[in-house]
């Protein structure tokens, strides 16, 4: 059933080589719809605009795209696919698989990707050695933010491993403070689990746990500690917690009712957006134990094929602005990631964005550099989402031990 | 109270020729046919369709081969699910039980030649006009612990009053049912009321001669006379509690965890976020023999009893 | 003149009265509190929400959040509020609410009185269609729409709406038309009149109270739809629940409550509107056989 993709995505090239240059029309599937994100977004279209051609926002709110993803898969079925989507992670290689995306190669060559994008990058946008995907920038997910006030006020200090945040958090409680700003959401539940197993279990366990899926290291010890660990942490989480989107977490430790969030780079967004400097009015820090690891999280946008010839055209434009120095600054600048180039030039981020772009380089060369499953990089949707659910049971489930969640947690990572 | 059914058209119309006389004859079934086309493909074909993917390995997109009943076996095997089903029963019921009973309550409340009655219909009867997301996004703000209802009654002195079902596993189907009961009791009264008026005086009078008091008035005779209400109602909300989606969307989003989710929403995220296709098609199958075992029969004792009624 | 079996004796009729006024008007104030909710927190500031409570009115009332909804509050690059958005309902809400009325008028006719055999079998076939959830149908609808040539377009939407409009119009007018004396039609074609002359000078004369509870019904449920119009459509044309779902779903660091349900509100209008606009003949076209049978 499989189309060959390459000899489809190849003969559309050849068919249209250079086509004249003339307007033509993106569509551009997104869910980058709050504060930060947007102007990240009005900043490709202008990018896009200086190009003669036109941008159609094709934005669908609500968390993590799941609305998002519907539309997708009904455009694509109802043969009208938009000219690209936000899809990231092995939902690339899934679609691709399907035949339905265009091949980039050519702008990849011309704008020599291989040697700007770490290899741990360009394969997640490469189906079958050709690009297919355009990646707009990393985020680190295992970050604490932390509100330096509030730990002051408590006589608290900067926890580095999860002994000392226990302290730490025991003293923000008595001073009558929330210590752990959280949403209770299935993703933003996963996010945190990710970063304290991460720092319980260490780099090498949690690649073989959650990136291999290795049933053995998914029903561990390392396994069970870390839900102990989340068992522990949740004591310091406010119960009106549930079904809070993550910048209103955030904005509670903006405003000090809180001590500290985990939570990937984009809360950087929110802090800057309330006029708060890094360093001075919140601190960045990684996660309790996850010195010197770091968990990636790539946006990308895959391209489909497009008939119309204007329309390659414009999605050419789009897939090498995307990649371009000056919009790899200003909208990694707006969102709190850093560009997905090596080599940039970081003078204007903030000390945050710095950290973790030398922190994304040091750990590529430790192999703790690992890819963040809570976001869709390192496994299937099926077994990511059988995941969730048990974590997130877990969190709900007073009564459930560190051992049931980790034996779940081995059948929801079976292959299928 | 039914009219006989109209004999067979044909045989009424006067004679004539050709053509003409068998379009004449045939005209019902052309005005009826594009509907029945419709049915068929987009309802009947669109089941088969459905039925034929949850026998495949369909992921991200439709595929065709067949695979068996493996994704049925993985159905069975998700603790969710169960949770989902368990959820509709909890919600299913109660939602409809409240709906008919309150609903029951205020129409005969409303029959009492009351003042203002027009007013009071309309407040009962305006959430009804809401669509399920503003329904769910007020509600969530006023079920909201911190923001709403528990906080109120606090700023109002009562320092450990809890009202707290929104945000604890187990409790938080229970929000979906007050919201959603809110929403369609409007609608109920708004039948059982019709229903109230239509109902002949005479008999009622003659009750009253036998010395019936109003109790017995109502529970012996105008109730049961409002059974084809309760099946037109009935039929209503049992198919706004099977598709009830927007509203567990916007109010608790399935959660705390997946502790409000309904078969509707496990199909959703199965089918469309979680790449697996087969699953969700096997999930909505279930869906449509659950509905199939529980309204067919219902709706074939209904139709004989009005046919011999 | 009251009916002799609401109304009892002179003392017990008054403590009666008071039970039923006070069950009434509590359930009124119960029903009309999300309402009262979301009218005073859309004219309060966002200083105001923080500080007060649920239930406390607006200290200043304020339209801002209003304007800000209707026309200036942002989702991804756009910023023009919910205004285009409430166009492309009315668009496309209308005509679907006019066909699918239509065509169940006739249908509603065919099956009570041009009945056929097996006409009964085909109406309980098409009830089937009013329980199918509509997450089954988007991707065969969308294909479907693909080959037709009119997916994300308004008429497609029109389309979708209309084809799973029609068992709950026919529902409506069957069952409305069973009601009508069949001597009525028998007459007339005695005298030669045919299909369509029946229809429009005996039958559609009768029909103006069912035709509002269709319409009411099919408006709401057309104009409150998110799947479909999620789905169906994009970009600028996008009906107003979709706008009014990323409206309240983007957020910039604080949540603006305020917006979100002046958004809200301005959403629910038009359904508000004709509810109690029509509300006395929706009860009158129920009375006049819509629940029967």
């Amino acid at each position: 059933m499989k189309r060959s993709l390459v000899a489809v995505a190849l003969g559309a090239i050849a068919m249209a080589p250079y086509a004249p240059v003339y307007a033509g029309e993106v569509e551009v599937l997104h869910w980058w719809t709050s504060g930060g994100e947007a102007k990240s977004v009005a900043e490709l279209k202008k990018e896009l605009e200086a190009k003669g051609d036109t941008w159609k926002d094709f934005a669908v709110a609500g968390g993590g795209g799941e609305t998002a993803m519907t539309v997708l898969k009904s455009r694509v079925v109802s043969g009208q696919p938009p000219t690209a989507a936000q899809v990231k992670g092995p939902g690339i290689q899934e679609w691709a698989a399907e035949g339905v995306l265009a091949n980039l190669d050519d702008v990849a060559k011309a704008g020599n990707w291989n040697s700007l994008l770490p290899p741990v990058v360009s394969n997640v946008m490469k189906y079958q050695g050709h690009y297919v995907a355009v990646p707009v920038n990393v985020h680190r997910v295992n970050w604490m933010w932390a509100n330096p006030e509030v730990f002051k006020k408590a006589g608290a200090k900067i926890p580095t491993n999860w002994d000392e945040f226990e302290v730490a958090a025991d003293k923000i409680q008595k001073a009558g403070l929330i210590a752990v700003a959280h949403g209770g959401q299935p993703w933003q539940d996963a996010t945190l689990f990710e970063s304290i197993s991460l720092g319980v279990g260490g780099a090498e366990w949690y690649h073989k746990a959650f990136v291999e899926l290795d049933p053995k290291a998914l029903n561990s010890p390392a396994m069970e500690k870390s839900f102990a660990t989340l068992r522990m942490v949740q004591k310091y989480i406010d119960k009106d917690a549930a079904n809070r989107d993550w910048n209103l977490a955030t904005a509670m430790v903006i405003n000090g009712k809180a001590g500290m969030q985990f939570m990937g780079d984009w809360a950087k967004g929110e802090f800057t957006a309330a006029g708060k400097v890094a360093g001075k009015d919140y601190i960045c820090a990684p996660a309790p134990g996850n010195k010197g690891a770091y968990t990636f999280n790539i946006d990308s946008f895959i391209m489909f094929q497009q008939k119309d010839a204007s329309k390659q055209k414009a999605q050419k434009d789009l897939a090498s602005a995307i990649m371009d120095v000056h919009f790899q600054e200003v909208f990694n600048l707006n969102k709190g990631s850093i560009p997905v180039r090596l080599g940039m030039n970081l003078d204007k981020f903030d000390q945050c964005a710095k950290d973790s772009a030398a922190e994304f380089v040091a750990s590529s060369k430790t192999g703790a550099l690992v890819p963040s499953w809570a976001h869709e990089m390192a496994m299937p949707p099926a077994n990511k989402g059988a995941m969730f659910d048990v974590v997130t049971a877990f969190m709900n489930t007073p009564s459930m031990t560190p051992k049931q969640a980790a034996e779940k947690m081995a059948t929801a990572g079976k292959k299928s | 109270m039914n009219p006989p059914p109209v004999a067979a058209g044909a045989a009424l119309v006067r004679p004539r020729n050709g053509f003409a006389d068998y379009f004449e004859t045939a005209l019902p079934k052309i005005v009826l046919g594009p509907t029945l086309l419709c049915a068929l493909i987009f309802v009947y074909g669109f089941i088969l369709w459905t039925a034929w993917l949850s026998f495949t390995e369909s992921r991200l997109l439709p595929r065709y081969e067949f695979a068996g009943v493996v994704q049925y076996i993985t159905l069975f095997a998700n603790e969710r699910w169960w949770t989902a089903l368990s959820n509709l029963g909890i919600f299913g019921s109660l939602f409809i039980a409240l709906c008919l009973v309150t609903g029951l309550l205020l129409a005969i409340l409303l029959d009492q030649r009351i003042r203002a009655e027009g007013f009071l219909r309309a407040v009962y009867l305006y959430p009804m006009a809401l669509s399920f997301i503003v329904t769910g996004t007020a509600w969530r703000w006023i079920l909201n612990p911190g923001l709403g209802f528990e906080h109120l009654v606090r700023q109002l002195g009562f320092e450990h009053f809890t009202f707290d079902w929104i945000v604890t596993p187990g409790m938080s189907i229970y929000t979906v049912v007050i919201a959603g009961a809110w929403q369609s009791t409007g609608f109920v009264m708004a039948l059982f009321l019709a229903g109230l008026r239509g109902i002949d005086d005479s008999i009622i009078k003659a009750a009253q001669v036998d010395g019936a008091g109003p109790v017995r008035i109502y529970t012996s005779i105008i109730i049961p006379s409002l059974r084809p209400v309760f099946f037109s109602a009935l039929i209503i909300l049992g198919h706004i509690a099977i598709k009830s989606f927007d509203l567990v969307m916007a109010l608790t989003g399935g959660g705390p965890g997946f502790s409000s989710d309904l078969p509707a929403t496990f199909m959703y995220t199965f089918a469309f976020n979680r790449n697996q296709i087969g699953l969700g098609a096997a999930s909505a199958m279930m869906m449509l023999v659950t509905i199939v075992a529980v309204i067919v029969p219902m709706m074939y004792s209904e139709t004989r009893r009005q046919r011999h009624g | 003149m009251a009916e002799p079996y609401r109304t009892q004796t002179a003392g017990s009729q008054l403590i009666g009265r008071t039970v039923i006024y006070t069950l009434l008007i509590l359930f009124a104030l119960y029903y009309l509190m999300p309402l009262f909710v979301m009218v005073t927190t859309s004219l309060k500031t966002l200083d105001d929400i923080r500080g007060g409570n649920l239930v406390a009115l607006p200290r200043e009332i304020s339209f801002d959040a209003w304007a800000k909804a209707w026309g200036a509050a942002c989702t991804g690059v756009f910023c023009g509020g919910l205004k285009g958005n409430f166009m492309n309902s009315v668009n496309f809400v209308v005509p679907a609410v006019i066909i699918s009325t239509l065509v169940g008028a006739f249908n509603g006719y065919v099956l009570t009185m041009w009945r056929f055999k097996g006409s009964d079998v085909l109406f309980t076939g098409l009830l089937i269609g009013c329980f199918i959830p509509f997450q089954v149908v988007l991707l065969p609808m969308a294909q479907t729409l693909g080959w037709l040539g009119i997916a994300n377009s308004i008429p497609g939407l029109i389309f979708v709406h209309v084809v799973y409009g029609l068992a709950f119009t026919t529902l409506f007018f069957r069952n409305f038309y069973v009601t009508v004396p069949a001597e009525l039609t028998k007459a007339a074609r005695i005298d030669g009149a045919g299909f369509f002359t029946i229809f429009w000078r005996i039958i559609l004369p009768l029909s103006p109270p069912i035709i509002v509870v269709c319409v009411i019904w099919q408006f709401t449920q057309i104009w409150n739809d998110f799947l479909f119009g999620v789905v169906f459509s994009s970009g600028q044309r996008q009906p107003i629940t979709v706008a009014l779902n990323n409206l309240v779903n983007t957020s910039t660091g604080v949540k603006e409550y305020n917006v979100d349900m002046a958004g809200a509100i301005i959403a629910a209008l038009p359904t508000l509107f004709v509810y109690v606009v029509a509300g006395k003949y929706f009860l009158r076209g129920l009375t006049a056989g819509a629940v029967k049978g």
